[in-house]
């Protein structure tokens, strides 16, 4: 063949396999991955290090101790009895109110609401999830606490003769309720997430199956919808439970807090991990840093379990469909 | 500077499957070789192993020697990147580049090549290729465009014409119009016929008119048995394999008496 | 046997006594819904007027249950009782969603309303150096300048390797390593804020000493927690660009890497983008790292991100509630709006980005 361009005609060199572009990219995108993997390795081990000094020298049992006096050079006494149930509390709460209302929402927006606003429904939830902690700890300080008031008093009115709803209640509204309301409304976006894109992967067939014998909507969510949905919804809720459980700035600025376990949610007490780490930290001495980061080393396994359990749930019901 | 294919001895396994059993064939240069069978019979399969596709898929591997005139495919040094500009390919789904104008994907092969070149010699070398594709004066007037808004006809042409920018010396074609409606499967079989001019084409077709009308020779694949590799049953002069094939299995299959 | 009369008999052939099963079946009217829930919330707020004990939550609370048991029990009597319990759960779903846009618009309308008195050119442009708590002046433009530098580290550290990684486990990734990689990202995503904080606290005290707050240990507990965020939105992207651009590209005789910059980035990029500034909205409101990293005494204004304490507008909030003076409190509803403002900035040209700019893929 005739062509003008000389370097066509030339057969093609035939070179080496390896390119030095695909080794460097491919190098520089698994070194990456790596680099990611060592800094998790790094969390881990450098919050192990640095709580050695005050575990080593604590005076009390770390896990059943409710005190906290670490901001000392020798002999200190602390534990995390306390701000482990305080945060297991708070998280609870949170998950008990958060997860009906989440599923109610993802039935909403796949199921009740008009087509057309339904995409933009989603959108307003994804923006809930975009506020930022620390306002949502303004506003609860700054409002909430105030308009609840009323509500509580009518709870220990009439529900008084549950422990958990005893009187009195606080004058300030800084309890574990309104700490636990506030973190409810910061997870919702999230198990409302999950559980909204399982309800969408609900096969269209089980649901015109349903239909066509004559369920009404609610049948046909009950049969067809829920149990197919189930494990993402547990999977979110779980999600939802480890960001609670992490959550400092709602607590911190909200919860009057104090070292007890109490279990009436609607006078002041209760203290959770990760607001004791950051009220404490500002003012910690001698062995507090090293303290506090054994406190977020607890935080770090409470949450790495849930996480994974979460995780496993989701992936279990992957392999289903 | 078509180039003939000689393939010798070739498996093709995904992993521990095997799904093409001893294929050796000999395709001939500024001819048009088609490929047909029934689905799954691997005939796609081995037409991507020609430029080392098949590669890109985990665990395909191959065994056996492919022959560009005198180079071997597989040789212990040969970059499957330089193959590939060699022996380009077409595929069933025209896949323009989304983030490209039809002038950018025409000399994409280059352009993406990092090669340098001049302003003139690129405008050269896309209305070349467009107008060897038979797009020129459609396109002409709208060169930067996204190739997206084109018809499906347009589009594979102009993924015709991006595969041939490269200036290659074979063109794989995996069923270039099973996507198409008459029309733009006419104007491709137009093109095709020209193309051979220049080209080694082999074109993969479920479509049967299609090979008798196109190709100078026909292979039939056929599997064995259901979980059984795909083989090469018969290779020959296409006029001969659709009026009286050597065997019975061809037969079957052109004549519609197949399973 | 005539056509009219022929459903007749195999109703009764079929159904015994009820013979006429009838398509028809009482229903309540189809402004019901509404009207009942007008009474609901009437009658509820004036209930609790009279008894004195009127609040926007109870009143909402009362509204809700009335409503309920008003149309569950209208329904009972008129229609059925399967019909009764679908209305029950319709009303229960729309409940849940009022639910969750009750603290949304409280939320937003509080901090507007709170915010605006505060926020003017004064307060975006001065520092809080040399102002006392409770002095009515100062602003929050030493938080801004934080905040930029801060996340803007953050963001320079998290992008790069987030999008590698990613291309990676898109691209090369298969085995373990792989595996590995997507699992302990899922972990990271996960990791508690304020734990990214001490662990950076940590790292600092190993590396420097004790008693080291900088803006670039914020940053570097920032990038933390954004770099699992990038990483999972990135691969999401990528794994949607078709595998044909890929492999036309292969048959264009192109090698991988330049594939994967000049094809598969460019089409993916919109969405890349978009997961990108969702990351950076998202770790822009992190307060509690930056409270143990960066500090949260800092008044004057410092771009040195390696020297000396960085304000930020989180911890500029949270610093200011902290204080809990009435003007403290001003200063904190402005910083929020303003905080807002920016997330909803980015949140907004995030969505947009991803509208407009995603490559037509379908014919």
């Amino acid at each position: 063949m005739t062509t003008t361009d000389p370097s066509a005609t030339a057969p093609p060199q035939i070179r080496a396999k390896r390119r030095v572009g695909d080794a460097v990219f491919a190098n520089t995108a698994r070194g990456s991955g790596i680099l990611i993997l060592a800094i998790l390795a790094g969390v881990a081990a450098f919050l192990l290090i640095q709580s050695f000094d005050s575990l080593s020298a604590n005076t009390a049992n770390f896990f059943t101790t409710t005190d906290w006096h670490a901001n000392v050079r020798e002999n200190p006494a602390f534990g995390v009895a306390a701000l482990a149930f305080g945060t297991v509390l708070a998280a609870a709460i949170a998950l008990v109110i958060a997860t009906p209302i989440s599923i109610g929402i993802a039935l909403f927006i796949v199921y009740y609401a008009p087509r057309r606003i339904a995409a933009v429904l989603g959108y307003i939830v994804d923006l809930l999830a975009a506020i930022p902690s620390v306002v949502y700890g303004l506003w609860g300080i700054g409002f909430l606490v105030f308009e609840m008031q009323g509500f509580y008093e009518l709870l220990t009115d009439y529900l008084g003769w549950i422990p958990l709803f005893a009187g009195p209640v606080s004058t300030t509204g800084r309890t574990m309720l309104s700490a636990g309301i506030v973190l409810a409304v910061m997870i919702l976006p999230i198990i409302t997430a999950m559980s909204r894109d399982v309800f969408k992967q609900v096969p269209q067939g089980h649901q015109e199956a349903a239909l066509a014998m004559g369920a009404t909507r609610w049948e046909m969510i009950r049969m067809a919808v829920l149990p197919f949905g189930r494990p993402g919804v547990i999977g979110g809720a779980m999600l939802g439970l480890g960001r609670a459980l992490g959550e400092t700035m709602a607590v911190a600025m909200i919860l009057s807090p104090s070292l007890v376990i109490s279990p009436f949610l609607l006078q002041s007490g209760n203290q959770t991990i990760a607001a004791h780490i950051a009220l404490q930290y500002p003012e910690a001495t001698g062995y507090g840093v090293s303290a506090l980061i054994a406190a977020g080393l607890v935080l770090f396994a409470i949450t790495l379990v849930v996480n994974m359990g979460a995780r496993f749930v989701v992936a279990r019901r992957k392999e289903f469909s | 500077m078509a180039k003939r294919i000689d393939v010798s001895g070739l498996h093709v396994y995904y992993g521990d499957f095997l799904a093409v059993e001893d294929v050796s064939m000999t395709i001939e240069p500024r001819s048009v070789t088609a490929f047909i069978g029934s689905s799954g019979c691997g005939k796609s399969t081995f037409l991507r192993t020609l430029n080392r596709m098949h590669e890109v898929t985990p665990g395909a591997r191959v065994d056996g020697k492919v022959m560009l005139d005198d180079m071997d495919i597989y040789g212990p040094d040969v970059d499957p990147v330089e193959v590939r500009r060699e022996v380009g390919m077409v595929f069933q789904k025209a896949n323009p580049f989304p983030t490209m104008s039809i002038y950018d994907n025409v000399i994409a092969g280059a352009k993406l090549n990092n090669k340098r070149m001049s302003k003139a010699k690129a405008d050269d070398l896309v209305e070349r290729s467009l107008r060897g594709a038979n797009l020129w004066e459609e396109v002409k007037d709208r060169l930067n465009k996204p190739g997206a808004g084109l018809s499906g006809g347009q589009q594979q042409r102009l993924c015709i014409a991006r595969a041939t920018a490269v200036e290659p010396s074979v063109l794989l074609m995996d069923e270039p119009c099973s996507a198409l409606d008459p029309i733009s499967t006419l104007a491709i079989e137009d093109l095709i016929h020209k193309l051979k001019e220049e080209y080694t084409i082999v074109i993969v077709t479920h479509n049967m008119q299609q090979a008798a009308r196109v190709s100078d020779r026909t292979a039939f694949f056929n599997l064995a048995g259901t979980g059984k590799p795909g083989r090469l049953i018969e290779m020959g002069e296409t006029n001969k394999i659709f009026t009286k094939p050597d065997e019975q299995e061809t037969e079957n299959y052109i004549t519609g008496r197949f399973g | 046997m005539t056509t009219t009369t022929r459903p007749k008999s195999t109703g009764s052939a079929g159904e015994g006594p009820q013979t006429q099963r009838s398509m028809r079946t009482g229903s309540l009217p189809r402004y019901a819904p509404a009207a009942v829930l007008a009474g609901a919330a009437v009658v509820s707020s004036a209930a609790l007027q009279a008894l004195g004990s009127f609040h926007l939550v109870t009143a909402g609370l009362a509204t809700a249950v009335l409503y309920t048991v008003v149309i569950v029990g209208a329904s009972a009597a008129v229609e059925n009782p399967r019909k009764a319990k679908d209305r029950f759960v319709t009303a229960v779903v729309y409940l849940c969603f009022a639910a969750a846009m009750l603290p949304l618009l409280s939320l937003l309308t509080t901090v507007f309303l709170e915010g605006i008195t505060r926020l003017d050119g004064y307060f975006l442009t001065v520092s809080m150096n040399g102002v006392t708590p409770s002095m009515d002046a100062g602003g929050v433009y030493h938080a801004i300048v934080g905040t930029i530098a801060i996340t803007g580290m953050a963001a320079v550290i998290s992008i790069p390797i987030g999008l590698f990684t990613a291309v990676y486990l898109v691209e090369y990734g298969r085995g373990r390593l792989a595996k590995a990689i997507t699992f302990f990202v899922d972990v990271m995503t996960g990791i508690p804020s304020i734990v990214a904080g001490l662990f950076v606290v940590a790292l600092w005290m190993m590396l420097f000493g004790p008693g080291n707050t900088n803006g670039a240990a914020g940053a570097v507990s920032l990038a933390v927690l954004m770099i699992p965020v990038v990483v999972r939105s990135s691969e999401e992207m990528l794994r949607l660009v078709p595998q044909e651009l890929r492999e036309a590209s292969y048959a264009l005789g192109v090698p991988k890497w330049l594939t994967i910059v000049k094809v598969v980035l460019p089409t993916a990029v919109a969405g890349l983008t978009t997961g990108i500034m969702l990351a950076l909205a998202r770790v822009i409101g992190e307060t509690a790292p930056l409270v143990l990293t960066a500090g949260s005494s800092a008044v004057a204004i410092n771009w040195n991100l390696f020297n000396g304490q960085m304000m930020s507008l989180p911890v500029f909030i949270y610093s200011q509630v902290r204080m809990g003076g009435a003007v403290n409190m001003e200063r904190a509803w402005a910083a929020a709006l303003t905080l807002i403002v920016i997330v909803m900035l980015l949140f907004l040209t995030a969505r947009l980005v991803s509208r407009l700019f995603a490559p037509k893929l379908g014919r």
